[in-house]
């Protein structure tokens, strides 16, 4: 299971690694925006992303929309690990093909029953 | 303060004002057309003589904000408070940094020696169980010896190094103390600054009624939320409808989506 964790912020993205160690994957590539983000998954064959939304230059929800568009990634499960928390901004981002909405701050616990939920239904 | 003066002597010009109208209608009722005149002279020349105060007690006032913030970038490396406050920001963006970065340093490696701890101690467990019923042979007795004294030592050192990690972990908050004295500042300064807004904004209201401006009203613009760009945490979630105040309200949301 290859992941890509996509945050402006490399503490956030050193703590999702953690959690994701600690639930079974070691196998995690980090990216600090969209822009970053999106050649990585065309060339990469990732299985899952993980992102967040507000970033500079291409934002997570802006990412999630190529990642549809594209033929090759647009079965890849998203989850969106965000502080955005505007209703408006969920229900886009669930109209977008998000797989999953964690808003920060977060736990281990949300983060692990998400994820699994995804490859539940991914699997279901 | 120089808005209560200013109030004082703006009301006493209003008295002025409608005191010589009242002298003004007056004589233009006994028609006293040259005293009229000469009365309309008057308060021109006491409302220009305010005016001048006015605006002379603005340009102080403005003078002084400038002062006080040191905003003036002509002064070259003097600092204003505006670039005080945006290094005081970048310090606490450090300082929180760092601390968090410490803080992952020593969990991760305070980890794997619990780990550590915990499955040499589940497999000595296994095996002492083993001897308490009696079933272990006189060699694996002697090996499991062996292994206990070699996991008492080196669970000795884990644990000391796992209490080292920790302390240097509670230490590691630090930051908060240090950048809540920077944060408490800025927001002292940014407080100061609004009242100073509000008042020379008070002082040049009086300029226009002295000089009859009407600037109608100020629109003032509405800043936009770009959702799509993202808008950051909300402070406030618990008062604003259009915000999830937490996980079980964003699954929630969700879930009335068919998710």
């Amino acid at each position: 299971m290859k992941i890509l964790v996509v945050d402006d912020f490399s503490t956030m993205r050193r703590i999702i690694k953690n959690l994701l160690r600690d639930l079974g994957f070691t196998n995690t590539q980090e990216a600090d925006d969209g822009n970053t983000a999106l050649p990585m998954l065309q060339n990469g064959s990732f299985d899952f992303l993980v992102t967040d939304w507000n970033m500079p230059g291409m934002t997570g929800i802006e990412l999630l929309k190529h990642v549809r568009e594209d033929d090759r990634l647009k079965d890849l499960p998203v989850l969106m690990v965000t502080a955005e928390a505007k209703r408006d901004q969920i229900v886009a981002a669930a109209q977008a093909g998000v797989n999953g909405y964690v808003i920060k701050p977060f736990t281990a616990a949300v983060l692990k029953e998400k994820i699994e939920k995804i490859f539940e239904r991914a699997e279901g | 303060m120089a808005a209560v003066e200013l109030d004082s002597t703006n009301g006493d010009f209003e008295k002025l004002f409608s005191a010589k109208a009242k002298e003004l209608m007056a004589r233009l009722e006994q028609n006293d057309l040259t005293g009229a005149v000469g009365l309309i002279q008057d308060l021109q020349k006491v409302r220009d003589e305010n005016l001048y105060q006015e605006i002379g007690q603005l340009t102080r006032a403005l003078h002084e904000s400038i002062k006080k913030f040191r905003l003036d970038s002509s002064v070259q490396g003097a600092g204003s408070d505006i670039d005080e406050a945006n290094e005081g920001l970048a310090y606490v963006v450090n300082m929180t940094a760092k601390a968090a970065n410490t803080t992952m340093d020593k969990v991760e490696e305070s980890m794997p020696l619990s780990e550590g701890i915990a499955s040499s101690s589940a497999e000595i467990n296994q095996e002492w169980k083993r001897f308490l019923k009696k079933e272990l042979a006189p060699a694996e007795f002697r090996d499991l010896t062996k292994r206990i004294t070699v996991f008492l030592e080196s669970t000795d050192a884990s644990t000391r190094k796992i209490n080292k990690n920790l302390s240097d972990i509670l230490l590691a908050q630090d930051f908060q103390d240090l950048t809540g004295q920077v944060i408490q500042k800025i927001t002292t300064m940014v407080t100061d600054v609004e009242a100073r807004l509000v008042n020379l904004v008070a002082m040049a209201g009086h300029v226009d009624q002295l000089t009859g401006i009407n600037h109608g009203k100020i629109e003032v613009e509405k800043k936009e939320e770009d959702l799509q760009q993202g808008v950051g945490p909300q402070l406030n979630a618990e008062n604003e409808e259009d915000v999830a105040t937490g996980q079980d309200d964003v699954d929630d949301l969700l879930s009335s989506l068919g998710f």
